[in-house]
């Protein structure tokens, strides 16, 4: 076998099996070989049913309205070429808000999340801290029971949350499960670090930014990850305690358009072709949407094993 | 510097059992003096989960109460099992427990073995380049957002969309999917499997990964075929973290997906569509029938609760594997 033993000094959460194919098995027979053909025609199958909707959305959208509703069947190329849904989205002040709230909630939430996380793993981290175990039992206690919707929104009313952004950031500031997380890639940090930290006279503080955080940056990139998807993609508790329409995240204008079909404001002319155009101007919206994300999917791709495999059952 | 350390302390590895309650407030006393930075990191982390978790947990009590927003939870009548009992004399108990059920059910059956499933192709894949091409891909609808989902499959199933198409040329009706009851749980179940698949099988996947080499040669040199080593290393490698996903799974039965739900029902469908979450979020948020839909939401959390100890418990029968 080929296993090295690595002088690194990464702790173990770090050094996660590298997913690549490790079993060599020759293959013999023509049973094995008629398998490998169909699972291949399966899995393209596959891509292409995942794949086909994102690439319809993206042909439609650059469509002709009117040749479009036409259309019937598969289609494989957009029927004509047209960009004037796009410019009907760009031109919608709904639109530009909801992409600049979403960002703020984003950055913001993603930075308030992994401040408090970071703090509260490494309090975790420490067993000699006598409120250790009662904390840790309070916050996983969390992940089985809640006070559900109601109570909820009760609670951000009575703070007065509503129509601010805080609504939909302090009620998500912390999660139980990536505080578990990073809090056991913190304990699997070896405690020499530590010690030798101390020594030099390091506090909490300092051991903290200094020596778990640089060490444990992989996993931290991974929550950070989490974080940030799940504020990019939330819609439901922006659409029960905003209403201003001011402070409305991307999602909630993208609903207002996909699913209550309100592309009316960005229509004008004969009602003809207003059907057809509002069909297109929902794939367009589709596309507006998605491209900041598939912009940096290249980017997180490299920590979606990790990021799943931290994610994983630990304690 | 008078930070004080581990090393610097009385050894005391084993300590001693709980003393008296004042011995013990003293020796705290002194842990919350000693470690008082440490402790100021996780005040505000306790102070988030005590105020936006355990408050809703207090405020479940308007469950209990007829909650008057004037006096405030702890100044309502209280009216005992009231509300419960109007909830289940109600005309949509039933279809609202057999809804939340089913449509769960179905999830469990066909969106919980799909990635397992994925996991084991893309393990028998000799292309390491198509391999990753079909990952690439299959992991890309995780992070789309369900309203753009949700967005796409009203489209895709309107009148005209593709798969009512689809549907016509298999012999069903030009009725549009997305407002036949009937269609519903499929479509639901459909566009959950289809977009979280891939990424689902990530996990089982690294545990693929994860399985000793040896054993498969040793499999190999008893004359074990690809279709043995598969039933005999491969599926007892992953069974461990098969359970464990199963049961976080089933623990959540009474809860799944009811933001897509929101998004793609409408009155037409409530027939099928309908599921506990949902009416406590129309009869809570938009009636401002608080007492009444938090009963509701807390018969749903409850019942969550029990299906998850019973799952739990039958998984450390079975295999011996328990998440507490």
């Amino acid at each position: 076998m080929h296993e090295t033993m690595q002088g690194s000094p990464l702790p173990p959460a770090a050094t996660l099996p590298r997913l690549r194919l490790r079993h060599y098995r020759p293959r013999r027979g023509w049973g094995s070989a008629a398998f490998d053909t169909l699972n291949v025609t399966v899995l393209t199958l596959l891509c292409f049913i995942t794949f086909y909707p994102f690439y319809y959305v993206l042909i439609a959208s650059l469509s002709e309205p009117v040749a479009l509703a036409a259309h019937q069947g598969l289609m494989l190329l957009p029927q004509g070429l047209s960009f004037e849904a796009f410019g009907r989205v760009w031109q919608n002040p709904m639109v530009r808000s909801g992409f600049a709230n979403t960002l703020f909630i984003v950055v913001g939430g993603t930075a308030l999340n992994l401040v408090l996380t970071c703090c509260g793993a490494y309090a975790l981290s420490r067993r000699r801290l006598m409120l250790e175990k009662p904390v840790m039992l309070m916050i996983i206690f969390t992940m089985f029971f809640t006070g559900g919707l109601v109570p909820n929104y009760l609670l951000v009313r009575d703070l007065g949350l509503l129509d601010s952004r805080w609504a939909v950031i302090l009620p998500f500031a912390v999660s139980a499960w990536n505080l578990i997380i990073l809090r056991s890639a913190f304990n699997a940090v070896p405690k020499d670090y530590e010690e030798a930290a101390r020594i030099d006279g390091a506090g909490d503080l300092t051991i903290l930014t200094q020596v778990y955080v640089p060490l444990c940056m992989p996993t931290l990139a991974v929550v950070a990850m989490f974080y940030a998807v799940a504020h990019w993609n939330g819609y439901f508790y922006s659409m029960i305690y905003l209403s201003d329409r001011e402070l409305f995240p991307l999602q909630l204008v993208l609903r207002e358009i996909l699913v209550s079909s309100s592309t009316d404001s960005m229509m004008t002319g004969e009602a003809a072709g207003r059907e057809a155009l509002s069909t297109t101007i929902k794939y367009a919206t589709v596309i507006v949407a998605t491209l900041p994300v598939l912009a940096v999917y290249p980017f997180l791709q490299r920590f979606f094993a990790k990021g799943v495999l931290v994610g994983g059952i630990k304690e | 510097m008078n930070t004080p350390r581990r090393a610097a302390m009385p050894a005391s590895p084993n300590p001693a059992p709980a003393r008296a309650p004042a011995g013990y407030l003293r020796r705290l006393g002194r842990d919350l003096a000693r470690n008082r930075v440490a402790y100021l990191m996780l005040l505000p982390v306790v102070l988030y989960f005590a105020v936006f978790h355990y408050v809703p947990m207090y405020g479940t009590l308007i469950a209990f109460k007829d909650f008057n927003p004037a006096a405030g939870i702890a100044g309502s009548e209280w009216v005992g099992l009231d509300w419960f009992r109007q909830f289940f004399n109600g005309l949509f108990v039933e279809r609202l427990i057999a809804n939340t059920l089913l449509l769960n059910i179905y999830d469990v059956l066909f969106g919980f073995p799909a990635p397992i499933v994925l996991a084991l192709l893309l393990n028998e894949l000799t292309s390491e380049k198509f391999r990753r091409l079909v990952q690439t891909i299959t992991y890309l609808p995780h992070f789309i957002s369900v309203v753009v989902v949700a967005g796409m499959l009203l489209d895709f199933a309107a009148r005209d969309g593709i798969l009512t198409q689809v549907a016509v040329a298999l012999g069903g009706t030009p009725d549009p999917l997305i407002n036949d009851p009937s269609w519903f749980r499929t479509l639901f179940v459909g566009s959950e499997i289809w977009q979280s698949v891939g990424w689902g099988s990530i996990i089982y996947l690294a545990t693929l990964f994860g399985i000793n080499p040896s054993l498969y040669e040793a499999a190999r040199i008893d004359g074990a075929n690809r279709w043995q080593r598969m039933v005999h290393v491969t599926l007892p490698g992953l069974l461990p973290i098969v359970s464990t996903l199963l049961v976080l799974r089933l623990g959540q039965l009474m809860t799944v997906g009811f933001e897509k739900v929101i998004l793609l029902y409408n009155p037409g469908t409530y027939e099928t569509a309908d599921v506990i979450s949902t009416y406590v979020y129309r009869h809570g948020i938009l009636d401002a029938n608080y007492s009444y839909a938090a009963a509701v939401g807390l018969c749903n959390s409850a019942v969550a609760l029990l299906l998850l100890a019973a799952a739990n418990r039958l998984s450390r029968k079975l295999t011996g594997n328990s998440i507490w």
